[in-house]
């Protein structure tokens, strides 16, 4: 499962990134973003009429907007058990 | 000696702006870093005895940089900046509430060695998002002054005051000065595994200092439900748009007619008191006529500017740009234009420094290209006066006016322009992938009156400034071209010739009548085009003078230039003016902006190319249309 498919209000763990459907420059600004492997992350708002793009993701206490064409490339799992310590007071 | 300096770094949206108005108060100094046109703020702090110059340095989150701001940031700290001495002491600021990334960027700081102060700001809201903070054990843990402020309630500023007062000293008894970071040093901090290893600690000291943790106050994230909606959110800021414009045109009417009134009655009196001769036409003509004529345009730019400003601190810009971001993409843009874009209406000189945050450099420099397009606070002077002048104040229905329909309909003819071409530019010139859309959203916050005002201020002055000085001078200038030679009154050869037919100016003007005759344009709108090349407010200060010139002779004076073009234009004139000025590239500041943004001549030229063949087209095919409907 990828982020850009991700229903609302759940979530969820970064498992991997394809960084080759990435700029080098948007992939340094997810990282400086906090948006890596084993981040915990929500799907919090989807975009404007039928595109729904983009969307906006909770990542600790930020939110943030991204593209579905970027979050496509960002594969999550279920969290793991210990995931909800790790989870920056979020 | 030179005062110590202190630099305020820190993420975007952690209210290092703020806090930098209120350590230095009205002690700030805006400018540019040479060679980049990133803004360097500058202000100086009292330290007890001694002052300290602090730096506001732009918002970014890693040394690792990815747009201009970030390299300026990541410059100044190492002390690679040009023209900026190396900071004795780095004040990285976090947001109270959302630590975590804040820290990640303080860690890659702290590993440079240098004197740091860490301050948590905004520490009301931690609070109110129900979080207790224990600032101590950042200190305990990171070896270094942790200071709680609140920027807006002036909140522990003299505690903030004070740990720069002991690190300053401290670093200048501490005998073994640490050697600037090289390049390898830097590759070292930066590297993916150094980073793993700060975000793991980042995590650690969030958590750590979290002393307790209540239920959180959803509201922003409730309130984004309504403004990021996917219908609802467009049609809110559709009306938060419109409601802009209309409170432009209703909001200023007021202080307008005083000002109007004010300079009335100077010419008035100078009229009165004075006897007729060159200085008497100077003043009344030249100064009051014409500066006159561009300042009571003053509040309408200050309402203007307080909305942007407002939209900007409260946090909704960047949901503007959300909802903005997939609309921009069909001309091959994204959200991170629209902020700019929107920055454009009030000015476009700060619009095009605001894109240095776009990382794309196509991007960049598309947003650049179409920022002129955006309906600027120095097109209002020139959109009142022809509306006020021609279009009648009446109700459309739902309390909405006609004026304020047409200028919304201006406003919208420079968007559609813009994104027109935008689109075009995309597929020719500035080619290549799309970059995308990657921004973080800050929460929302309650605007900070005083931050509003010091903005407003800044933006007040700038304008009168300009009035002041380009406005001023090209007035001036006009006036005299427009005065002399004087029609040999005694010569009955002459009889009938007006002055301003007679005048330098008046024949400048008359060569270049035949190439703009073809769309619509008289002899006088020729002659004000000229030095609106300066700036587009002069076409108001120019008709003022030419006018008031040739106004001499009558028995009556009218101040009201509106009145007088509605007695000698059409309306398929007026209509073929407007539409001119909603494309025209007439600023001069605008292109050297550009000039200097771009690297080169190359970009503006092709700038000005573009607008002023776009400009000729619309205003040639706005005057035909008007024709043929009868309105000419």
């Amino acid at each position: 499962m990828h982020l850009d498919t991700l229903p609302l209000r759940q979530k969820m763990r970064i498992s991997s990134i394809d960084w080759t459907q990435i700029s080098d420059n948007e992939g340094r600004r997810l990282r400086a973003l906090g948006i890596e492997s084993g981040a915990i992350i929500e799907a919090l708002h989807r975009g404007i009429l039928f595109w729904r793009d983009p969307l906006a993701v909770r990542v600790g206490r930020m939110s943030i907007a991204m593209r579905s064409k970027t979050a496509a490339a960002i594969a999550i799992e279920a969290m793991l058990e210990n995931d909800e310590d790790n989870v920056s007071h979020g | 000696m030179d005062n110590p300096i202190i630099a305020l770094v820190g993420n975007p949206n952690v209210g290092k702006s703020a806090l930098f108005n209120v350590l230095t108060g009205a002690r700030q100094k805006i400018g540019n870093y040479p060679g980049v046109t990133v803004e360097r703020k500058a202000g100086k702090i009292i330290l007890g005895d001694t002052q300290a110059d602090l730096l506001d340095l732009p918002g970014a989150y890693s040394l690792d940089s990815t747009s201009l701001d970030e390299q300026v940031t990541r410059d100044v700290i190492l002390g690679r900046q040009e023209g900026q001495a190396r900071p004795d002491i780095l004040a990285v600021v976090l947001d109270a509430s959302n630590m975590e990334s804040g820290l990640r960027f303080a860690l890659e700081i702290k590993a440079l060695n240098r004197p740091m102060i860490l301050i948590l700001n905004m520490s009301d809201l931690a609070e109110r998002d129900g979080l207790e903070l224990s600032s101590q054990y950042l200190i305990d843990q990171l070896g270094m002054p942790a200071i709680e402020t609140v920027a807006v309630r002036r909140r522990g500023l003299d505690a903030l005051k004070n740990a720069c007062q002991k690190t300053l000293l401290n670093s200048q008894s501490s005998q073994n000065a640490v050697e600037a970071v090289d390049d390898d040093g830097l590759q070292a901090i930066i590297s993916d595994s150094a980073r793993e290893a700060y975000k793991a600690e980042a995590n650690k000291l969030a958590n750590g200092s979290i002393v307790r943790e209540t239920l959180t106050r959803e509201w922003t994230r409730n309130l984004d439900i309504i403004l990021l909606h996917p219908v609802g959110g467009i049609l809110i800021l559709l009306a938060i748009m419109f409601l802009m414009f209309q409170a432009v045109y209703a909001w200023a009417g007021p202080p307008m007619d005083l000002i109007e009134a004010v300079f009335e009655t100077a010419g008035g009196f100078v009229n009165g008191a004075m006897d007729d001769g060159f200085i008497k036409s100077f003043l009344v003509n030249g100064v009051i006529a014409g500066v006159g004529s561009v300042l009571v345009f003053l509040p309408q730019i200050l309402i203007l500017f307080f909305f942007i400003l407002l939209l900007e601190s409260t946090g909704y810009m960047t949901r503007a740009a959300f909802v903005m971001d997939r609309l921009m993409g069909l001309v091959g843009l994204s959200g991170h234009s629209f902020i700019p874009l929107l920055s454009s209406f009030a000015c476009a000189i700060p619009g095009i420094m605001a894109t240095r945050s776009i990382s794309d450099q196509k991007d960049r420099l598309t947003t650049i290209l179409i920022a002129p397009l955006m309906t600027c606070s120095a097109r209002l002077p020139v959109y009142t006066m022809i509306i006020g002048a021609f279009i009648p104040p009446q109700n459309v229905g739902g309390g909405v006016g006609l004026q304020g329909l047409i200028l919304f309909g201006l406003y919208i003819a420079g968007i559609l322009g813009a994104m027109l071409a935008a689109l075009l530019l995309r597929r020719s010139v500035t080619k290549g992938a799309s970059a995308g859309f990657l921004m973080e959203m800050p929460r929302y916050q309650w605007p900070r009156s005083r931050d509003i005002l010091i903005g407003l201020w800044q933006r007040a002055w700038v304008f009168l400034r300009r009035a002041g000085t380009i406005i001023f001078t090209a007035t001036v200038v006009l006036w005299l071209l427009l005065t002399y030679p004087k029609v040999p009154i005694n010569d009955p050869a002459y009889a009938g010739v007006s002055q301003v037919d007679y005048s330098i100016a008046g024949r400048i003007a008359g060569t270049i009548e035949p190439v703009v005759q073809p769309i619509g344009f008289n002899r006088d709108i020729a002659l004000a085009l000229i030095p609106a090349m300066a700036a587009r407010e002069v076409a108001v200060a120019a008709l003022a003078t030419a006018y008031a010139i040739d106004g001499d002779n009558e028995d009556q004076v009218s101040w009201q230039l509106g009145e007088r073009l509605a007695g000698k234009w059409s309306l398929a004139t007026a209509l073929a003016f407007l539409a001119w000025f909603v494309f025209a590239p007439q600023c001069i500041s605008t292109i050297a902006v550009t000039r200097r943004e771009t690297n080169g001549w190359k970009w503006p030229i092709f700038m000005l190319t573009y607008l002023f063949a776009l400009a000729y087209v619309a205003a040639a095919a706005t005057y035909w249309s008007a024709v043929a409907f009868g309105l000419g």
